[in-house]
């Protein structure tokens, strides 16, 4: 299983301070980090850990298992954020 | 440091203002925070800009209040600085002041007919359905059957969602009850959106471009043929597109391809590629003229829109809200960069015109670095704003002010300002929205008036007195 960030992340990087094995992207200063619209949380490295859940100001990381059906689409659009990153970031991990 | 623990004025309680209040608190050490602001309430674009029907957003009133007002930053509210308290004078009762003021008016378009009545400020729309006390007598002409929304970002994005939803989505809301009521009596059946350049530059976040395509009873319609991307945006976007603009790309298509939606009450239609070139009527709003334009790269490498020499289209319409950005104006006494629209500064630090440090000034937000970013962007920049004070004060770079004593402020704001409202007077105003909002399951009702807010702050003051 993993965690999923849903469009109302505001990219207040709470996630990301608490996250135990750094799989919130992009990483605060990273080239990306502006230019993305919200975080996202890579499925394979996340060990549902629901740090994040707890940190986020406005509640937009729920468990894939409990995503809600108005959210759905934010489950592909994590894995895929990811599937598609070729930045540096990504290459150098 | 020996001595007194300093006190620190933040002029301005929205998203910067208290990101920088909780920076202040962890990183600064001992020192006295005071949240300033002109409206009696706190939590600026928060209250008054996010989009009513986002409540979740909203949530992050929580952490503001956890991290500031209830760790002993006070909330002086009803309180505006260069008005009720000078420049001058908060340097001599303060340590340090951060200017926290945002962007407060919008970009104009520069087009003939922008004035007529009928043509407004997107910004303006939003605050008065959001409950601002100084816009909720606008009166909205919702008569028309069609709204022209210049500009295809967030803001957009919101002004069209309140055009659209259905009545009864919107009771679920803290929208302002006056807006309420004018929405409900709506005419309005379709929203035109025109975006200046394509589908590939488009301003919306996928996230919101999303959500405009999935409301309840509303069809969204984008014209296949302007979905067509030209070979320089081609090229831009396979070469240096980011995820959102790829997405939104997708999304338009999948958008484009849709049957339309059946029974729909309303209609967004998003066209692309178009610009306003002027706005006419007899005395109000009637038609807005558009022209087509076509990308082209600029000698900086930017995709620009250029103007098609074709005859313009015109669009009927009752209302046109433009929504091209926000704009900072100057504050009195306080260097202003006339240019890049924000106080001159160095991470935070404001300069003077000949670009030293000007001691104990800092900025954040919006007026530090123009009208940019989302919220949580606020958070890393209030950060950078308070290093340079924290570094500041543990140096002893800042002149101790004259008048350092909070009964000193507290004296002379309760001579200039009879009804400054603390946090308990906010606490009463929450409190009170809140339980207005109870038998309607709704998340508040909000008081919008200067006078209801400032005698519902007053009358739990005079009750806790009692």
């Amino acid at each position: 299983m993993t965690y999923v960030i849903v469009g109302s992340c505001i990219k207040d990087d709470s996630c990301i301070e608490v996250c135990p094995v750094d799989c919130i992207h992009p990483r605060v200063g990273s080239p990306d980090f502006e230019s993305v619209e919200q975080l996202y949380i890579d499925p394979v490295e996340c060990i549902d850990c629901d740090a994040c859940v707890e940190a986020c100001p406005v509640d937009a990381i729920f468990p894939e298992s409990e995503l809600p059906a108005r959210h759905e689409h934010a489950r592909g659009l994590n894995e895929r954020f990811f599937a598609e990153q070729s930045t540096v970031e990504r290459t150098a991990r | 440091m020996a001595g007194p623990r300093p006190r620190v004025a933040i002029v301005g309680a929205g998203p910067a203002g208290a990101f920088a209040a909780s920076a202040l608190r962890r990183c600064a050490g001992d020192v006295e925070i005071d949240l300033l602001e002109r409206l009696p309430t706190p939590w600026g674009l928060l209250r008054g800009g996010v989009a009513p029907d986002h409540q979740d957003i909203k949530r992050l009133q929580d952490t503001f209040d956890r991290q500031t007002l209830r760790h002993g930053c006070r909330f002086l509210g009803n309180v505006e600085v260069g008005v009720d308290i000078s420049h001058a004078e908060l340097m001599r009762h303060y340590a340090a002041v951060i200017y926290a003021t945002g962007a407060q008016t919008d970009k104009s378009l520069g087009i003939a007919g922008e004035d007529l009545p009928g043509s407004w400020a997107a910004t303006e729309f939003v605050a008065w359905y959001n409950g601002h006390p100084d816009y909720r007598d606008l009166q909205f002409d919702l008569s028309a059957k069609r709204v022209v929304v210049i500009g295809n970002g967030n803001v957009a994005a919101d002004v069209i969602r309140m055009l659209t939803l259905s009545p009864r989505a919107l009771e679920r809301t803290d929208i302002a009850d006056h807006a309420l009521e004018a929405l409900r009596a709506s005419a309005v059946e379709e929203v035109v959106v025109l975006g200046r350049r394509g589908p590939a530059q488009a301003a919306f976040t996928s996230a919101e471009l999303r959500e405009l395509g999935h409301l309840e009873g509303v069809d969204l319609r984008v014209r296949a043929e302007e979905l067509e991307l030209d070979p320089v945006s081609q090229d831009w976007l396979a070469d240096h597109g980011t995820f959102t603009a790829r997405t939104n790309v997708e999304l338009l298509r999948e958008f484009a391809a849709r049957a339309p939606r059946e029974g729909a009450a309303r209609r967004i239609e998003l066209r692309f590629l178009r610009s306003p070139v002027q706005i006419r009527g007899s005395g109000r709003v009637e038609a807005v003229d558009i022209r087509r334009n076509e990308i082209v790269r600029a000698d900086d490498g930017a995709l620009r829109a250029r103007a098609v020499d074709e005859p313009v289209e015109p669009i009927a319409c009752g209302l046109v809200l433009r929504s091209v950005g926000y704009r900072a104006v100057p504050l009195p006494d306080v260097p202003f960069d006339e240019r890049s629209f924000v106080l001159p500064n160095e991470r935070g630090r404001v300069l003077t015109p000949d670009g030293a440090p000007l001691p104990g000034v800092y900025a954040v937000g919006w007026i530090k670095r123009g009208p940019t970013g989302i919220l949580g962007t606020n958070k890393r920049d209030a950060e950078e704003t308070v290093a340079c004070l924290a570094d500041d004060l543990a140096t002893a770079a800042l002149t101790p002010p004259a008048s350092p004593d909070r009964a000193q402020i507290d004296a002379l704001l309760a001579e200039r300002v009879p009804d400054v409202v603390t946090v308990e007077g906010w606490r009463a105003i929450d409190g009170l929205e809140r339980e207005r909002g109870r038998d309607g399951q709704r998340p508040r009702v909000k008081l919008a008036s200067r006078g209801e807010l400032l005698s519902a702050a007053a009358a739990t003051a005079s009750s806790a007195a009692s």
